[in-house]
This record gives C-alpha cells, sequence and structure tokens, in this order.
C-alpha cells in the first residue's frame, strides 16, 4: 500500500537513501544539510547499517569511498563549504570509478555565506569544482517527493555508471514541509559483480559502454585502486600519453554516451510559447507559479523544469532553442547556468538571466514583470 | 650428469624467490619497484612481511591502504587488495573500508609527511576512535618523492631544499602523539632493527584496535644527501649508534636524551575497538550484524 507522509526535505531524502539501499554514511555537521545525517544515525543501525561522524569533510568523503569498496552503497551529505573541501576527492572517485552519493544541499555563498538561507552558488562548483577533466551527474529536485525519488535514482545511477552522483539540493528543499508518496515498490540497481576468473580479470577494462563490473574488496579480486592515471590492470602508468588519454576518455565517454538514459527534463506550454522559463531546484516552483498566472492572463509563456543539472540536456534546449525566441533560465546566483544556455543556444534565441540572491525563492511577479519587458 | 662448470653457472642465476623469501607476496609483474637503491623501504616491506607470516593472519583477507608518498607506493607491489588515495587521507579511507566490511585485516602504509602534516588530523581521530587499523609510518624525516623538502619530523637544524638554512621549525614525535590521541599499540623502530620491528609489526597487527609502528628511516637521495650522511650504511650505523631502547630512556633525562632515537614498545593496552562498537549497535537496534556487501543484494 502506497504511504503517504508530511516530512521535511532533509529526511525525505535520508528516507530515499534507505531504500535505494544505502548501508553506510560518513558525514560531518554542516548547515543546511545536518538532518539527513541526524535522521541517518537513527536510521541506519535499525537496517544493519553504519553511521559514522568523521573528523571533516574531506575525511568524510575518504570514509565513504572506503565503504563502497568494500561492497555497500555508501553517501555523505554536506553543503558548500563541506562540498569545497570534498573536491579532490571527488576527483579521487571519479578517476577510481567509486559509486557513491553527495547530497548538497547549497546556502547562501560565496564562503561562510547565508547558512539558513537558499542558494544555487555550486552549479559550476559540480561541473568543474575537482581539478582535470570528468563528467559528473547532478540532479536537482524541486519539491520534497522530488528530494526522496532523485536520492533512490541518485543511488541508481552511481552504481550503473560507478561514479559519484551529486544531488543538488537547496536549502529551500532541504528544510520545507511537504506530503509525499513512498512508493509501494522502489527500483533498485544492484551493483554488478564479475564472473570472470580472477587472474583474468580487468578491473579497469577499456570496454566498449565504458563501465566494469566491481568486485568488493575481500572479493579474492586483489585489485589495486590508485587515483594515478593506470592501465587496464588498475596499475599505476603515468608516463604513457595512450594510457592516460584512453582512461580518462573512456571515464568521460561512460557518461556522455549514455546521455539519453541520464538526462532527465520536463517541458511544459513550450509549443506556442513566445517566452521559455528553464530553471532546477527550488526556483522552479516560482516558475510553475509564474507561468500559471501568466497563461490565466493570456501570456504565452512555458517552462523547462531541469531535474538532471548535469549532464546538461543540451539537445532538449538545442531544439527547443530553434522553436522560440527568448529563453530566461530563474536562478539562485548571479548567473551560472545562464552560460550554459547561451552556448547551447547558440544565437538561435535570446537568452536572458532572472537572477536571485540573498536567500530568498524568486518571486512570480518580478519574474513576470522581466517577461512583460520583453514582449 | 652436471659437472661442475654448469652447476656454477646455473647458482650465479639466483632466482627472486631464493633471494627473498617474501616474494611470493608481490605482484611480480610489478617489479623492480620504484624506490632508491639504499632507501629504508626495502628492509619495511621485508619486515612487514616477516611480521605479518608470524601473526598467522590470512593473507587472503589483508587490505592496504595508503596516502601519498614513498611509503604510499608500497600497497601497489603487494598482490592483495590495495587503494592507494589521495595525500593524508588514507586513514579516512581506511576507516571506511573497515566499518563497512569488519572482517577485512586494514593495513595503512604512510610517511612522515602524509600522516602528520596533512594527514594530521585524520591520525589523532583515527587513534581516539581506536578503530581496528595497523599503521605503519615510515618516518624519513624528509619529503622524498616531491625531491628533499622539510617534513614535520625533519630534526631542527637540518637541511632540506624548504629549509636551506637550516630547520628552524620544531618536529613532532609521532610516539607522543598518537599515544596522547589514544592509540592502544604504539611502537617505534629503524631500519636498524629489521626482527624487533617484525615482532612489533605482528604485535600491532595482533592488536584488537588502532595501531601505530613508527620506522625510523633512511632516505640516502634527498635526506643523507643534504646532511652529510652520505651512504645508506652511514645512516643505518647512525641509527644504530644514536637509538636507546624505551626502557633505558626512562631512567635518563631530557638533556641525556636529546639527539636519541627512543625504540620500542610504548603503549600495549586493551580499549574497546571501533568498528566493534558500531557492530554491537546494529546488533541492538537490528538484531544482526552489520550487513556486509550489501551493493550487490539490496
Amino acid at each position: 500500500m502506497t504511504k503517504e507522509l508530511f516530512i521535511q526535505g532533509n529526511e525525505a531524502c535520508a528516507r530515499g537513501a534507505i531504500e535505494a539501499g544505502c548501508r553506510f554514511f560518513g558525514g560531518y555537521p554542516i548547515t543546511p544539510s545536518t538532518e539527513i545525517a541526524e535522521y541517518l544515525s537513527i536510521a541506519l543501525p535499525k537496517v544493519s547499517g553504519s553511521f559514522i561522524q568523521m573528523e571533516d569533510e574531506i575525511s568524510a568523503i575518504g570514509s565513504v569511498i572506503g565503504a563502497s569498496w568494500s561492497g555497500v552503497k555508501s553517501m555523505t551529505a554536506t553543503s558548500g563549504p563541506g562540498f569545497s573541501l570534498m573536491q579532490e576527492n571527488v576527483g579521487f572517485a571519479m578517476m577510481s570509478e567509486t559509486p557513491l552519493v553527495i547530497v548538497d544541499v547549497q546556502r547562501g555563498s560565496p564562503s561562510t555565506g547565508q547558512p539558513t538561507m537558499a542558494g544555487q552558488g555550486d552549479v559550476m562548483q559540480v561541473r568543474w569544482g575537482s581539478h582535470g577533466d570528468y563528467e559528473p551527474i547532478a540532479i536537482s529536485p524541486s519539491s520534497v517527493q522530488e528530494f526522496f525519488d532523485f536520492t533512490v535514482r541518485g543511488f541508481n545511477l552511481s552504481e550503473k555508471y560507478r561514479v559519484p552522483v551529486v544531488i543538488l539540493a537547496d536549502e529551500v528543499i532541504g528544510h520545507m514541509r511537504e506530503r509525499i508518496l513512498l512508493p509501494d515498490k522502489i527500483e533498485t540497481f544492484k551493483r554488478v559483480q564479475p564472473n570472470e576468473d580472477p587472474k583474468d580479470f580487468l578491473p579497469f577494462k577499456n570496454v566498449e559502454n565504458g563501465t566494469n563490473p566491481m568486485p568488493a574488496f575481500g572479493d579474492g579480486y586483489n585489485i589495486h585502486v590508485t587515483g594515478l592515471t593506470h592501465n587496464e590492470l588498475g596499475y599505476p602508468t603515468t608516463i604513457n600519453p595512450k594510457v592516460h588519454s584512453n582512461l580518462v576518455k573512456r571515464l568521460v565517454n561512460k557518461i556522455l554516451k549514455n546521455r539519453e538514459d541520464i538526462v532527465s527534463c520536463d517541458f511544459k506550454y513550450c509549443d506556442d510559447a513566445d517566452v521559455v522559463l528553464i530553471g532546477y531546484g527550488a526556483p522552479v516552483r516560482s516558475i510553475m507559479e509564474t507561468v500559471k498566472i501568466g497563461r490565466s492572463n493570456g501570456l504565452k509563456i512555458g517552462y523547462l523544469k531541469i531535474n538532471t543539472t548535469w549532464p546538461f540536456p543540451e539537445d532538449e534546449i538545442a531544439k527547443l532553442a530553434k522553436n522560440v525566441d527568448d529563453l530566461m533560465v530563474v536562478e539562485m546566483n548571479l548567473g551560472q547556468m545562464v552560460h550554459e544556455l547561451e552556448r547551447v543556444a547558440r544565437g538561435d534565441a535570446n537568452v536572458h538571466l532572472f537572477s536571485e540572491i540573498g536567500g530568498t525563492l524568486p518571486k512570480p511577479k518580478d519574474i513576470l514583470n522581466r517577461i512583460l519587458d520583453l514582449i | 650428469m652436471m659437472d661442475e662448470n654448469n652447476k656454477n653457472t646455473k647458482s650465479s642465476f639466483i632466482t627472486h624467490e631464493e633471494k627473498n623469501p617474501y616474494i611470493k607476496y608481490f605482484r611480480k609483474d610489478r617489479l623492480p619497484t620504484i624506490f632508491c637503491s639504499g632507501c629504508g623501504i626495502g628492509i619495511a616491506i621485508n619486515s612487514f612481511l616477516k611480521g605479518f607470516e608470524s601473526s598467522e593472519l590470512d593473507f587472503n583477507n589483508l587490505s592496504l591502504v595508503s596516502g601519498i608518498g614513498c611509503s604510499s607506493r608500497i600497497p601497489g607491489y603487494i598482490n592483495c587488495d590495495s587503494l592507494h588515495t589521495s595525500h593524508g587521507r588514507a586513514l579516512s579511507f581506511g576507516t571506511g573500508l573497515k566499518i563497512a566490511n569488519p572482517d577485512l585485516d586494514v593495513v595503512v602504509f604512510t610517511g612522515d609527511g602524509d600522516a602528520a602534516a596533512i594527514g594530521g588530523n585524520h591520525l589523532i581521530h583515527a587513534a581516539r576512535r581506536n578503530i581496528n587499523l595497523t599503521v605503519i609510518c615510515i618516518n624519513n624525516n624528509i619529503y622524498g618523492m616531491t625531491g628533499g623538502q622539510v617534513s614535520p619530523t625533519s630534526p631542527e637544524g637540518s637541511l632540506a631544499t624548504t629549509a636551506p638554512y637550516g630547520s628552524i621549525d620544531t618536529p613532532f614525535d609521532l610516539v607522543d602523539l598518537v599515544a596522547a590521541a589514544g592509540a592502544t599499540f604504539v611502537g617505534r623502530w629503524t631500519t636498524a632493527h629489521p626482527l624487533q620491528l617484525s615482532k612489533s609489526i605482528k604485535n600491532g597487527l595482533l592488536n584488537d584496535g588502532f595501531s601505530f609502528i613508527e620506522i625510523v628511516s633512511q632516505c640516502p637521495t634527498y635526506y643523507g644527501r643534504k646532511n652529510n650522511l652520505k651512504t645508506p650504511v652511514s645512516m643505518i650505523k647512525m641509527f644504530k649508534e644514536n637509538s636507546i631502547n624505551k626502557r633505558r630512556a626512562d631512567t635518563l633525562s631530557d638533556e641525556e636524551l636529546s639527539a636519541k632515537i627512543i625504540v620500542g614498545e610504548f603503549v600495549d593496552k586493551k580499549r574497546e575497538e571501533f568498528s566493534e562498537k558500531i557492530e554491537n549497535l546494529s546488533y541492538r537496534e537490528s538484531g544482526k550484524d552489520t550487513i556486509r556487501k550489501s551493493a550487490y543484494v539490496v
């Protein structure tokens, strides 16, 4: 039977993690994400899982990577300052192909910023925060229900593609309370074990689809896992240009070649629209209200809700740009995703930015006034 | 029937196995190692494997974890599961590995820079928790991998590429540090004490808690060359002459002990181990031990 709950976003995220199979949490307290750690500190021992509060965010993600190699689905939760501290090991997880989930409940930034207020300053940190070439997966919930659903999806994608996945939430979604429905059955993706004999197994093989099965430590595969450039056996091979290029291209392509499976966005009222609003996370709520008011007043406006901030829905937006005159991204920073939009629209549509910083959601009437200036 | 000459020719090719009884534990396809000739890491690896054998733990159950630096390259040469992580963070990766599967025997290889500078915070917290990790810290008093910079254990006055006028910094005593933080087994030897060292490694492996074994080791390439200790042999001689056993050191004044290396076993006590506490909590709340390798079933 479907269960109905009235809960906080952070709790929905923690419940989603348990349903997705998360059995290890390593974290460090930080507003506005702390309720995720608090909930899991209660829930994990009840499902034979482990919870640890580490000494900082660097060790938090370190413990999560270690736990994942022990064969347990693992996660951490943080906010901007903590996510900054994790960046080096995000790159390690990318390079070592370690599945894990990082929840980033964004707050006003930069620096310590506004701990209890909302922001979306980490969009580009997710994309480029660690050094080098990599393709992140990030999912942005815009409701408490989605914080639950997207956390489950985040675990599934991280296991399927063996990458760290970021649930890019914000303070509004983390702290608001809404009614959610817990589905009867939750689809989970089980980690794939190798079936080769250990002596024939190449743990980092240059396979066509990019993703190899993953043994756990103690399984007898005696694998070497390193952040150094490594060959198919996993051995450091740092001065062979071909080995480096093959490895990094495989890691990038395993995401890019599977865009269709990963990318998710929703179009509404776009077919006849003069202006399409684009958003992700909490501002989607302002956008939906704006479109409702606008349509009831005869304005031809629609919206595009981006669920996967990364990989960016390039094809979908390029197509949209050909059919609409004006695109307006609504985001809670001074303009981050707008640059991606400009790149992808390639002059086919005018790209505008509605920016709101300070910690509160953009107001529909302000967005409407900007639209009226345009048309 | 073999003639005398033939025999001689044969014995002049000594196999790896004949040279080193522990070669069976190596990833032979990765040899030779990257270590400089005369480096103390060879003695450290052999002493570790000797201690490991005498502990009678199961090699198939061993996981090695390391950070960045010369000593952190050791796990890559040993044929068991090995995790070569980011600089200073090996203990946090090891903590997750151990908690998520307490059945594994987890050993962390680290150095003075990796453990005490960039990783100092994780070192004291892992000791505080008394999590069952065995840490082998190869202390050569210098950053070898990056070419000879001053480290948090470099003696005051010693020369390094970033201490061209002699170090003006005060070094850490790693044994005092981890003992104060709560480690339940602490030992220190030098590469001039391979037998005592392997015995302490065995004791550390068998301790159900956080064990820390410091190996004072020679880096002839950088520390020796900069500090007028021209050969590996002269460095090992210096260790031998300057080291003093803990039991004797306890009777001497600070002045008499200056510039001495105090060796021996410093802590060996019992305290509840951390991953066991997590197991107990799981048992209390779910009626079961923590779940193993659940990613493949849930």
